[in-house]
């Protein structure tokens, strides 16, 4: 487990940049504050900040940019929830993934090398 | 979207990446330390493909390897788990064949949302930069590949493939 918290660390760099721009902003802060009790829609969020529908799907967009929100549409209401999960989920297969060709490449390169002392071989001999 | 992993440093092996590139686009890459002519074999000919394509460590064992390396030709993997009685199988066509820089294939045994897989052999001095890069129809599809534990080259039967992580993580574990 601590294996894949490491590979987080190293892979979240982009990611965190865009993690802290978006918490730059008090606004911001408080929508997440806000989905870590509970789940809202944008016109939820919009009314408890006193702020325009435009104003917060701005804000929501550049949470979901980050990684931090991922929302939902389901009929006319988008409901957004803190997207954390997810995306640990996510980095967690691509490390899975990344471990699978790891495995293949190292197999890979034994073929490889066989292949050049073939050939090393196959040149000498012409 | 930019996932990015790079596996431990180490001067033995070199390193594999692998990075979420967009919405549809995964990204693995690996510099092979051998002329494109070699790396590009050993992904086009069977019996060499069957030495690496399963290692050990996957607990899976090849039943067959066919390849019909031209365009419109088609491949097609068969794989025994011994947690599964059923056999798995990946298939496919290949798009394109550029001899010792280009493969693009399909893989449609997973259906609709199968991803295209292009693999890119570039070489300089000596070493062989490869990038394997599989485009998803949908951001939906790179999305329940990613929820069902497949990997990217979906498997008939995602239960036996989450076994073969399953595995796979336990050996990288131990070592």
């Amino acid at each position: 487990m601590r294996y894949i918290l490491n590979r987080m660390v190293q892979f979240s760099r982009t990611r965190l940049d865009a993690s802290f721009a978006a918490l730059s902003d008090a606004t911001r802060r408080g929508v997440l504050e806000q989905l870590g009790r509970a789940d809202a829609s944008i016109t939820d969020l919009a009314e408890k900040f006193h702020m325009t529908l435009t104003g917060m799907k701005k804000h929501v967009g550049v949470l979901e940019q980050a990684g931090l929100v991922t929302t939902e549409k389901v009929g006319r209401v988008r409901t957004c929830k803190l997207g954390q999960r997810r995306l640990e989920e996510e980095v967690a297969w691509i490390e899975r993934y990344r471990q699978l060709w790891a495995s293949r490449f190292d197999e890979l390169d034994k073929v490889v090398e066989e292949l050049k002392r073939k050939e090393k071989v196959d040149g000498r001999k012409n | 979207m930019d996932a990015r992993i790079e596996s431990e440093p180490n001067p033995l092996k070199n390193l594999t990446t692998a990075e979420r590139k967009s919405e549809r686009e995964l990204l693995v890459t690996r510099t092979f330390n051998a002329p494109a002519r070699i790396v590009f074999d050993a992904w086009t000919k069977p019996e060499l493909l069957l030495r690496w394509w399963a290692p050990k460590s996957f607990g899976v064992s090849f039943l067959s390897c066919e390849l019909d390396v031209r365009v419109g030709g088609k491949y097609r993997f068969v794989f025994a788990h011994p947690a599964s009685e059923q056999p798995m199988a990946f298939f496919g066509r290949y798009l394109e064949v550029t001899p010792h820089s280009r493969l693009v294939w399909t893989n449609e045994e997973g259906g609709d949302g199968g991803a295209v897989t292009t693999v890119t052999f570039a070489e300089k001095d000596g070493k062989t930069l490869l990038v394997m890069h599989d485009l998803y129809p949908s951001k939906e599809a790179l999305d329940d590949a990613i929820a069902s534990g497949s990997t990217g080259g979906t498997w008939e039967t995602f239960e036996q493939l989450d076994v073969l992580l399953v595995d796979l993580g336990a050996s990288v574990g131990r070592s």
